[in-house]
């Protein structure tokens, strides 16, 4: 059994018992990725020698009182990270290599001791669902690299599903942590919108990133959101709402739950496989005591037309300040201020993002706001509304994470709407601005991950963690490893 | 209106502040094309008496006090600037 196979709270144990030090963990990470990473290209940058130092310092501090003390973690690259390159996986930001500050996220994870291991290969300013984004070479999923491990927060899931690290933050505005923690056959979390600060988040999409845990387990992933969520007076959205202990939720009682199954969520275009694993899930939930009916959203059919104008609108403006003045990489070609910012950019960003920045300066231009930007914030409220609706009755809604298990690197990249229906089931979410978990569920029939996907009330997380729980614990999905490299 | 021309394309990229070659413009002026004409499904909806959402959460502002306080030094602040002198960031000629 290797050491990531174990939980926060095993492993703490261990510590605890001297049975190993976090000399040990982290020496684990980079033998794992010196075994593995040439193949699934989860790490863009990592923080070797800094990582050494802080775990021996651990190992010699007389205080071990540290919820996550030693935990080797690894950090998507577009959370901010002081002294530690940050690229975003972007050439702009190629040379982006003394950021001045720590995101919150991580200075709530540094005050708890973790270590960090590296930075994590994603889409390029998290846009996109395959990884093949990535200006570096894409992320590739551990259960079998030809396939993706999924996106933005490709790097994120791969590293977890390889054992590289203990758990990992992703970044979630679409789908972005729970798509590929499906495609990967790990646990992540998108919290409701507000829960997690998102002060030192490069921004893509405002009013719809999250940031959130990727892990082996639920318990491990309640462990780590315990940790970063919270009120921030450094970002203006974070709401100021308690944050219950999650892992105290977790009580393996699902009795008398109500599960709303939306129709809309297992309808064409769901593959069979996915379908049954989701249907499989309910049948334990049935077992567990819990109890399901289907229902409507009707408007998740629209989700992901409103998705792209508003999240490319967001980015448009967000992305804004890449003007190679202040940081980033400046284009030589010019030779006056204008020409610099466009030739910045231009050399900077990718296709992808040049798509999306040029779709949201469209919705956004005098003449065609009314007609796109406001009218996709009307299906908006819209789509938030059945979900308010749903939840008057029922307090889950679960359907599968993904519409199918990973594609095959080269398989949607061509094809720009292809690629986005993927994330028909996630954008909704995101949307309406709930919780929302993947857990595995199962395999298809080439030994890809599925995902299960479970969905909250607002700042409802526990509920959410304990019906996820509840499922992880009467199922053994949770404990297969990808043969990469050998088990581990 | 679902169509977008070449010309919009142009008036697009200006407006973003990037560079495009006519190859970017034919290729941009057809995916955009398509990813606004799907989104015109929109209009299958009647919205007239549906609000906007900005925001998903009942979140009202919150004021504080306009304090100065210690945030980065001015020679931090230029530590990954592509090009800086006398303490500022420095750019190409912004006047013809």
């Amino acid at each position: 059994m290797a050491l990531f196979d174990h939980t926060i709270k095993e492993l703490e144990e261990k510590l605890h018992n001297n049975e190993i030090t976090v000399e040990d963990l982290v020496a684990e990470s980079y033998k794992r990725i010196e075994e593995v990473d040439d193949q699934i290209h989860a790490f863009l940058t990592l923080n070797e020698a800094d990582a050494k130092a802080k775990a021996k310092a651990l190992d010699n501090a007389k205080d071990h009182g540290a919820s996550l003390f030693g935990m080797p973690a690894g950090i998507k690259d577009n959370i901010m990270t002081k002294g530690l390159r940050t690229t975003c996986a972007s050439q702009f930001l190629d040379n982006f290599e003394d950021p001045l500050y720590d995101a919150t996220v991580m200075q709530k994870l540094n005050n708890e001791k973790i270590v960090t291991v590296g930075k994590l290969n994603m889409d390029e300013f998290a846009m996109g669902s395959s990884n093949e984004n990535s200006s570096y070479t894409g992320a590739r999923n551990p259960w079998n690299t030809d396939h993706v491990p999924g996106g933005s927060s490709g790097g994120s899931a791969a590293a977890v599903a390889a054992g590289e690290v203990l758990f990992s933050l992703g970044s979630d505005t679409g789908g972005s942590i729970r798509q590929p923690a499906a495609f990967c056959g790990v646990v992540g979390m998108k919290p409701t919108y507000g829960r997690v600060s998102r002060f030192g988040l490069v921004a893509f999409a405002s009013s719809l990133d999250q940031i959130g845990p990727i892990t082996r387990t639920v318990e491990d992933n309640a462990r780590v959101l315990e940790v970063i969520a919270g009120h921030d007076k450094m970002d203006a959205t974070s709401a100021n709402v308690d944050v219950p202990k999650y892992t105290q939720s977790l009580t393996n009682d699902v009795k008398g739950l109500k599960i709303a199954v939306p129709k809309e969520y297992l309808a064409e275009g769901v593959n069979p496989e996915v379908k049954e694993a989701v249907m499989n899930a309910l049948k334990v939930y049935e077992s567990l005591g819990a109890t399901w009916e289907e229902v409507s959203l009707p408007h998740s059919k629209y989700a992901v037309a409103t998705y792209y104008l508003l999240s490319s609108s967001e980015a448009s403006a967000n992305l804004a300040r890449f003007d190679g003045v202040r940081y980033g990489v400046r284009s030589e070609n010019a030779d006056n201020m204008i020409d610099m910012f466009k030739m910045s950019r231009s050399e900077g960003f990718g296709k992808e993002v040049k798509r999306r920045i040029m779709l949201g300066t469209f919705a956004l231009s005098s003449g065609y706001y009314d007609a796109y930007y406001k009218k996709a914030q009307k299906v908006r409220t819209l789509i938030k509304n059945d979900f308010d609706k749903i939840f008057e009755d029922y307090d889950v809604v679960i359907g599968p994470t993904t519409p199918t298990p990973a594609f095959k690197v080269g398989e949607k990249i061509n094809d720009p709407l292809t690629m986005y229906a993927n994330d028909i089931l996630t954008i909704p979410v995101n949307l309406a601005g709930v919780p929302g978990i993947s857990v595995p569920c199962g395999f298809s029939e080439n030994g890809l991950p599925i995902g299960l996907q479970i969905i909250g009330k607002h700042f409802d997380e526990s509920t959410v963690y304990r019906t996820a729980h509840a499922f992880e614990q009467a199922t053994d999905y949770h404990t297969k490893r990808p043969q990469i490299g050998g088990a581990k | 209106m679902a169509d977008i021309s070449k010309e919009q394309v142009k008036h697009v990229a200006h407006l973003a502040r990037l560079a495009v070659t006519d190859e970017e413009v034919e290729k941009l002026t057809e995916e955009l094309g398509a990813i606004i004409q799907y989104a015109e499904q929109l209009n299958e909806l009647d919205t007239e008496n549906v609000e906007p959402t900005t925001h998903v959460l009942d979140l009202k502002n919150v004021m504080r006090k306009d304090e100065s306080k210690e945030w980065i030094t001015q020679e931090e602040a230029l530590k990954n600037a592509p090009d800086k002198k006398d303490g500022q960031f420095r750019v190409p000629s912004i006047l013809e």
